[in-house]
């Protein structure tokens, strides 16, 4: 189309090094310096986007991480795309591809632009009302919502970048590089301070780098020049770190904050390889100094958010700092002097200015003066009132305001343009500040939330605090700076500063037309399509909280967070509801302040170490050997070993009967162990467990139940009395760690007259568990001299003894209710016994089993899963396990609760067994228990808790928990199913071998 | 995330601390003699103010000693750090 939108450049943008890229799949060219969004500008596109419920023509509002329009999706490939890329802050490289968003199937022809002629019938609300009723019709809507509204496209395949997070300590911390930031940042290290300064974009110096006007000098040098020497003075400083393209995300309390370094998303493609691509950074500085800056306001009427509709600081930015010229018949419209310096530098760069609308009736600034003498016209006093072009601005329509400013006069001014500045002012970034817990002020003068007070040792300075012009600011950060950092004098102190900016304001947040409100588009927030007619309708609606309209208009969700229209939100709210904007509060502004990638969250936290898991020495043996693995905690327990064509069903039986049949071999090492010594060891037992330990026999072992305060079980596990102040206790495997918790917050907290030490030897020790008729057999062979009679060496006791020349600890225990012997041996000798048992049984068919078959085993047995037949609501009562409730201690954890109202009732849940009518069908795990079907409605008795079929009963057992269960043996009840009801009878929990004879078999 | 200084072994971050609620409850000397009324006072009933409330932390992924924090629950405030059977500062009672 045409060239000259590239007007004289800056130094910022490199003309000999050009930059091919596509948008929307055909090929433009920008320069190294170009954002996206300055190069689209430069190649005349405005139009890049819909908006997302009527599908409006937007384009590019802002130079900026607060556009709301220009979000594009990055990378074509399906491992980079990127949804939700704002133009305004990628910088172009050789190779960028990008297209639109919301818009289907193109930018130019969008299906979804029906909607903005449907808006009438699209109100506030509309999705609550509509799409919520009735609820089954959702899943239609939502194709159809999703398909037309598009929120870009996720990635499909693993991400390739690489990330990472790094700490980083500092005395201060100064966010933002502009003016203040780069005074603050060198005063601060100058003085001795370790300091790290920040900034999101890829220059130093915010906007005042490329302000080249005569009106604004600092010691008599025009200003952008006086700060180009700062900045290459601060780039020397040792003790000073800057970091650009920094953006922070959260500032959390203590001053712990949260940053993005983008590494690599300027570069070409081909040069990122290997290189981390983004860093989050988390900070902990003593001090911290916002200078974030401010954000431009927009101005609020009819269709003002048509293609070419721009921030009037952000046409300034792209002509001084891009050298792209926005329009070639610009208009601006404002009620500041804001306008008027962009509309200087435009003319001075030879860029057409047609006309400025100003607000204000009567001004007269040295700004508004210069702009006089230039012939552009100046309509005082006017507002536009409407604006027209489809896709890209072509002309305004202006009135006159009258004098209350709440209406329009006289008669219509029709101007032409390409393109439309807005200025409303400036709102200060206090998102920051607002996150660290700080408390802002209104300042009813130009209507501006400032910070008040302030959470931690931290200030803001510059304009995120209000001080909007360079007079201010400079006038004011040498004793700031002072106070804050506790030192004597600063080099900024005595700084001779001109400014011609003239601070009147004529603020009106709702600029009024002449059409009735209901005929118009004011909007708000661009990127939800929220209109200032939308927020009177909340507001007519009854919703007074701006947190409730924020949510019912969604103004201010979308991916910009409402930067820029937030506060004409709460305006228009305040007008209208009739109450004060400083008592009406903002919306609460949470992290990040800028969208993060997944990436940058989990840094190096993916693949295996995503999650990262635990595994017993035996655990290569496992994997070998096949086996199917379950999480258990952190841990992996190999869960069963299927032979060949076997599916779990049969591995499970397999091994449950080879066990009882013959021999099994369990991995058990996950198992907590907990070393308990101390002279008064025992009594702490006595304390923590529900039975009795003072008489416990050094040598022997004791199954124990552990129950809360509540008198809920907790854990369970068995502890054998190695000597006369030693014992080892044993937990569930998932509750190693709190049971170790727990018992510390006893000892520390309630009974620190206790001699006792605790120490976690989980990980020390490998344990493996040899159980059936066949595991004295093995044992004996694989330690020959310990004499394995069940004299000497009775069930539940334990033996000192060695394999070779390693010392282990065996047990006699059983889980299993077959004989079984445990084996524990440091960690590291772990594989090479369970070899050597493996190979000693042999002959006896040893046959390894997982987690499955050892669930099976003990719920032949009854006994209990603590987390599986128990739920933190069951007593030991309830468990039909009052034999190991002493009666004649006088106090354990959890006693006194066993005889409360509730837990003595006699209808709670209790543990029972179940047997099938068909001894085939096996229940599920989780149904319901009834006794009558017929009743209405019908009343839930319990569930089932555990259920398998038992090869070795062969027939289906299984436990529950039913509503006064102990007393129902024999009677029938009924698991209804999806399709079914199955009979089954109450039956004791033990299936098999009640006299335990098969211990000592 | 704030900083907590364990009495032990100094300022540390707080993911590395859990918090156990409420400081100064004593388990009863003899839960036996208690009605269900006093029994359920001491098993269910915790303070949840805003303003500065006395806890009790453990270093847990430290030295796992238990301590008490006098903190603004408004603001994250520490106000003192002190050991357990220590006598608590009287001053924010
Ligand atoms: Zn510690």
């Amino acid at each position: 189309m045409t060239n000259n939108l590239r007007v004289k450049s800056s130094k910022f943008i490199d003309e000999t090094y050009k930059i091919s890229f596509k948008f929307n799949n055909k090929t433009y060219y920008g320069y190294k310096g170009d954002t996206l969004a300055s190069a689209l500008l430069a190649n005349n596109i405005h139009l890049v986007g819909r908006s997302f419920k009527y599908h409006r023509p937007r384009g590019i509002m802002t130079a900026g991480s607060e556009e709301p329009n220009a979000i594009v999706q990055l990378h074509k490939n399906t491992s980079r795309t990127e949804p939700n890329v704002r133009a305004t802050e990628i910088e172009i490289y050789e190779g960028l591809e990008a297209s639109s968003q919301n818009c289907w199937p193109s930018v130019n022809f969008d299906v979804g632009g029906i909607n903005n002629f449907l808006s009438p019938v699209l109100p506030a609300g509309f999705y609550y009302k509509t799409f919520m009723w009735p609820a089954s019709f959702w899943e239609k809507y939502e194709y159809f919502i999703r398909k037309s509204a598009g929120l870009g496209k996720s990635p499909t395949e693993p991400d390739p970048d690489i990330y990472e997070h790094k700490y980083i300590h500092c005395d201060v911390l100064v966010i933002g590089a502009g003016i203040s930031g780069i005074i603050a940042a060198k005063t601060s290290a100058k003085n001795g301070f370790k300091t790290l300064l920040v900034d999101e974009k890829p220059h130093l110096g915010g906007s005042t780098i490329y302000q080249n006007l005569e009106h604004f000098k600092i010691n008599n040098q025009i200003s952008s020049s006086w700060l180009d020497k700062e900045i290459n003075e601060i780039k020397k400083i040792d003790n000073l770190e800057i970091k650009i393209r920094t953006s922070v995300a959260a500032f959390h309390g203590y001053n712990f904050l949260l940053a993005r370094e983008n590494l690599t998303d300027h570069l070409p493609l081909h040069q990122r390889n290997e290189k981390v691509r983004h860093r989050l950074l988390k900070i902990r500085a003593k001090k911290v100094i916002s200078a974030t800056g401010s954000l431009e306001r927009p101005l609020v009427f009819d269709n003002n958010d048509r293609p070419g509709i721009m921030l009037s600081s952000a046409i300034e930015k792209y002509s001084n700092l891009f050298g792209v010229a926005c329009g070639q018949k610009n208009v601006l419209f404002t009620n500041n002097d804001s306008a008027y310096e962009t509309a200087i530098s435009l003319f001075q760069k030879g860029i057409n200015v047609r006309a400025i609308i100003d607000n204000r009736e009567e001004v007269d600034s040295k700004l508004v003066k210069e702009i006089e003498k230039n012939n552009i016209k100046i309509y005082k006093g006017y507002t536009v009132v409407n604006t027209f072009g489809y896709k890209k601005i072509n002309k305004i329509s202006i009135m006159q305001l009258s004098k209350d400013g709440q209406k329009v006069v006289g008669s219509k001014i029709s101007i032409d343009c390409d393109c439309l500045g807005m200025s409303g002012g400036w709102t200060p970034a206090v998102h920051l500040f607002t996150q660290s817990g700080g408390k802002l002020k209104f300042r009813d003068e130009d209507q501006v939330f400032i910070p008040d007070t302030y959470p931690s040792d931290q200030i803001s300075i510059g304009s995120c605090n209000g001080e909007f012009t360079l007079d201010e600011i400079l006038s004011r950060i040498s004793k700031k700076l002072k106070d804050f950092l506790n030192i004597k004098k600063t080099e900024y102190e005595n700084l001779e500063i001109q400014s011609n900016f003239n601070k009147t304001k004529r603020n009106i947040w709702l600029l009024p037309s002449d059409k009735i409100i209901g005929k118009t588009k004011p909007f708000v927030d661009y990127q939800n399509d929220a209109t200032a007619k939308d927020i009177k309708l909340a507001l007519r609606e009854g919703f007074r909280s701006i947190e409730h309209v924020k949510r019912y208009t969604t103004t201010g969700m979308g991916t910009d967070q409402g930067k820029l229209g937030n506060m004409h939100a709460l305006g228009i709210i305040s007008e209208t509801a009739g109450s004060k904007m400083g008592e009406l509060g903002t919306t609460t502004f949470r992290p990040p302040y800028t969208p993060l990638t997944f990436g940058a969250i989990v840094g190096r936290n993916v693949g295996e170490y995503f999650d990262v898991y635990r595994k017993t020495p035996i655990h290569d043996w496992h994997v070998e050997n096949k086996a199917k693995f379950e999480n258990v905690g952190q841990w992996k327990r190999a869960w069963f070993y299927p032979k060949e064509n076997e599916g779990m069903h049969e591995a499970v039986q397999r091994e449950s009967k080879a066990a009882r049949d013959s021999a099994g071999i369990l991995d058990a090492s996950t198992l907590g162990k907990i070393d308990i010594q101390g002279t008064d060891a025992s009594e702490f037992l006595n304390r923590v467990y529900t039975n009795a330990w003072s008489k416990l026999a050094i040598g022997k072992c004791r199954y124990g139940l552990m129950l809360n305060e509540d008198g809920m079980v907790y854990d369970d596990g068995v502890t054998t009395r190695l000597d006369e102040n030693h014992y080892i206790m044993t937990t569930t495997t998932g509750g190693a760690a709190t049971v170790l918790g727990k018992l510390e917050d006893y000892l520390q907290t309630e009974w620190p007259e206790l001699d006792v030490y605790l120490t976690s030897v989980t990980d020390h020790y490998a344990t493996i568990s040899v159980c059936g008729p066949n595991s004295k057999k093995i044992i004996s062979k694989v330690i020959p001299n310990l004499d394995l009679s069940d004299e000497k060496f009775p069930h539940m006791s334990f033996k000192n003894t060695k394999i070779d020349k390693v010392k282990c600890r065996v047990m006699r225990i059983s889980f299993t209710g077959e004989q079984s012997y445990e084996i524990n041996v440091q960690a590291n000798y772990g594989k090479s016994v369970w070899d050597k048992c493996m190979q000693a049984g042999k002959e006896f068919n040893i046959t390894p089993y997982g987690t499955e078959t050892m669930h099976l085993l003990r719920a032949e047995k009854g006994f209990i899963i603590v987390g599986q037949d128990t739920d933190a609501t069951m007593t030991p009562i309830d468990l039909q396990m009052d034999w190991i409730v002493s009666k004649k201690k006088y106090d354990f954890i959890g006693k006194r609760s066993l005889y409360r109202s509730d837990t003595i009732r006699e209808d709670r849940k209790q543990l029972i067994g179940l047997v099938t009518e068909n001894p085939k069908e096996v229940l599920e795990e989780g149904a319901q228990i009834i006794a009558d079907a017929n009743k209405s409605p019908v009343e839930m008795l319990g569930h089932i808790t555990s259920s398998y079929y038992s090869p070795n009963l062969e027939k289906s057992i299984a436990l529950g928990v039913v509503k006064g269960g102990k007393n129902m043996m024999g009677q029938k009840l009924i698991i209804p199913m999806e399709n079914k009801q199955i009979y089954v009878t109450v039956t004791d929990p033990v299936f098999l071998d009640k006299e335990n004879k098969r211990l000592n078999a | 995330m704030f900083l907590i200084h364990c009495p032990y072994c100094g300022e540390r971050e707080q993911s590395e601390f859990k918090a156990g609620g409420e400081a100064h409850i004593v388990r009863p000397k003899q839960p036996t003699e208690l009605s269900d009324d006093q029994w359920a006072e001491y098993l269910f009933m915790r303070k949840n103010i805003k303003g500065v409330q006395f806890e009790r932390w453990v270093h847990a992924h430290g030295c796992r000693k238990w301590f008490n924090i006098v903190r603004d629950t408004s603001n994250d405030e520490i106000k003192a750090i002190y050991k357990m059977g220590e006598k608590p500062p009287t001053k924010y009672k």
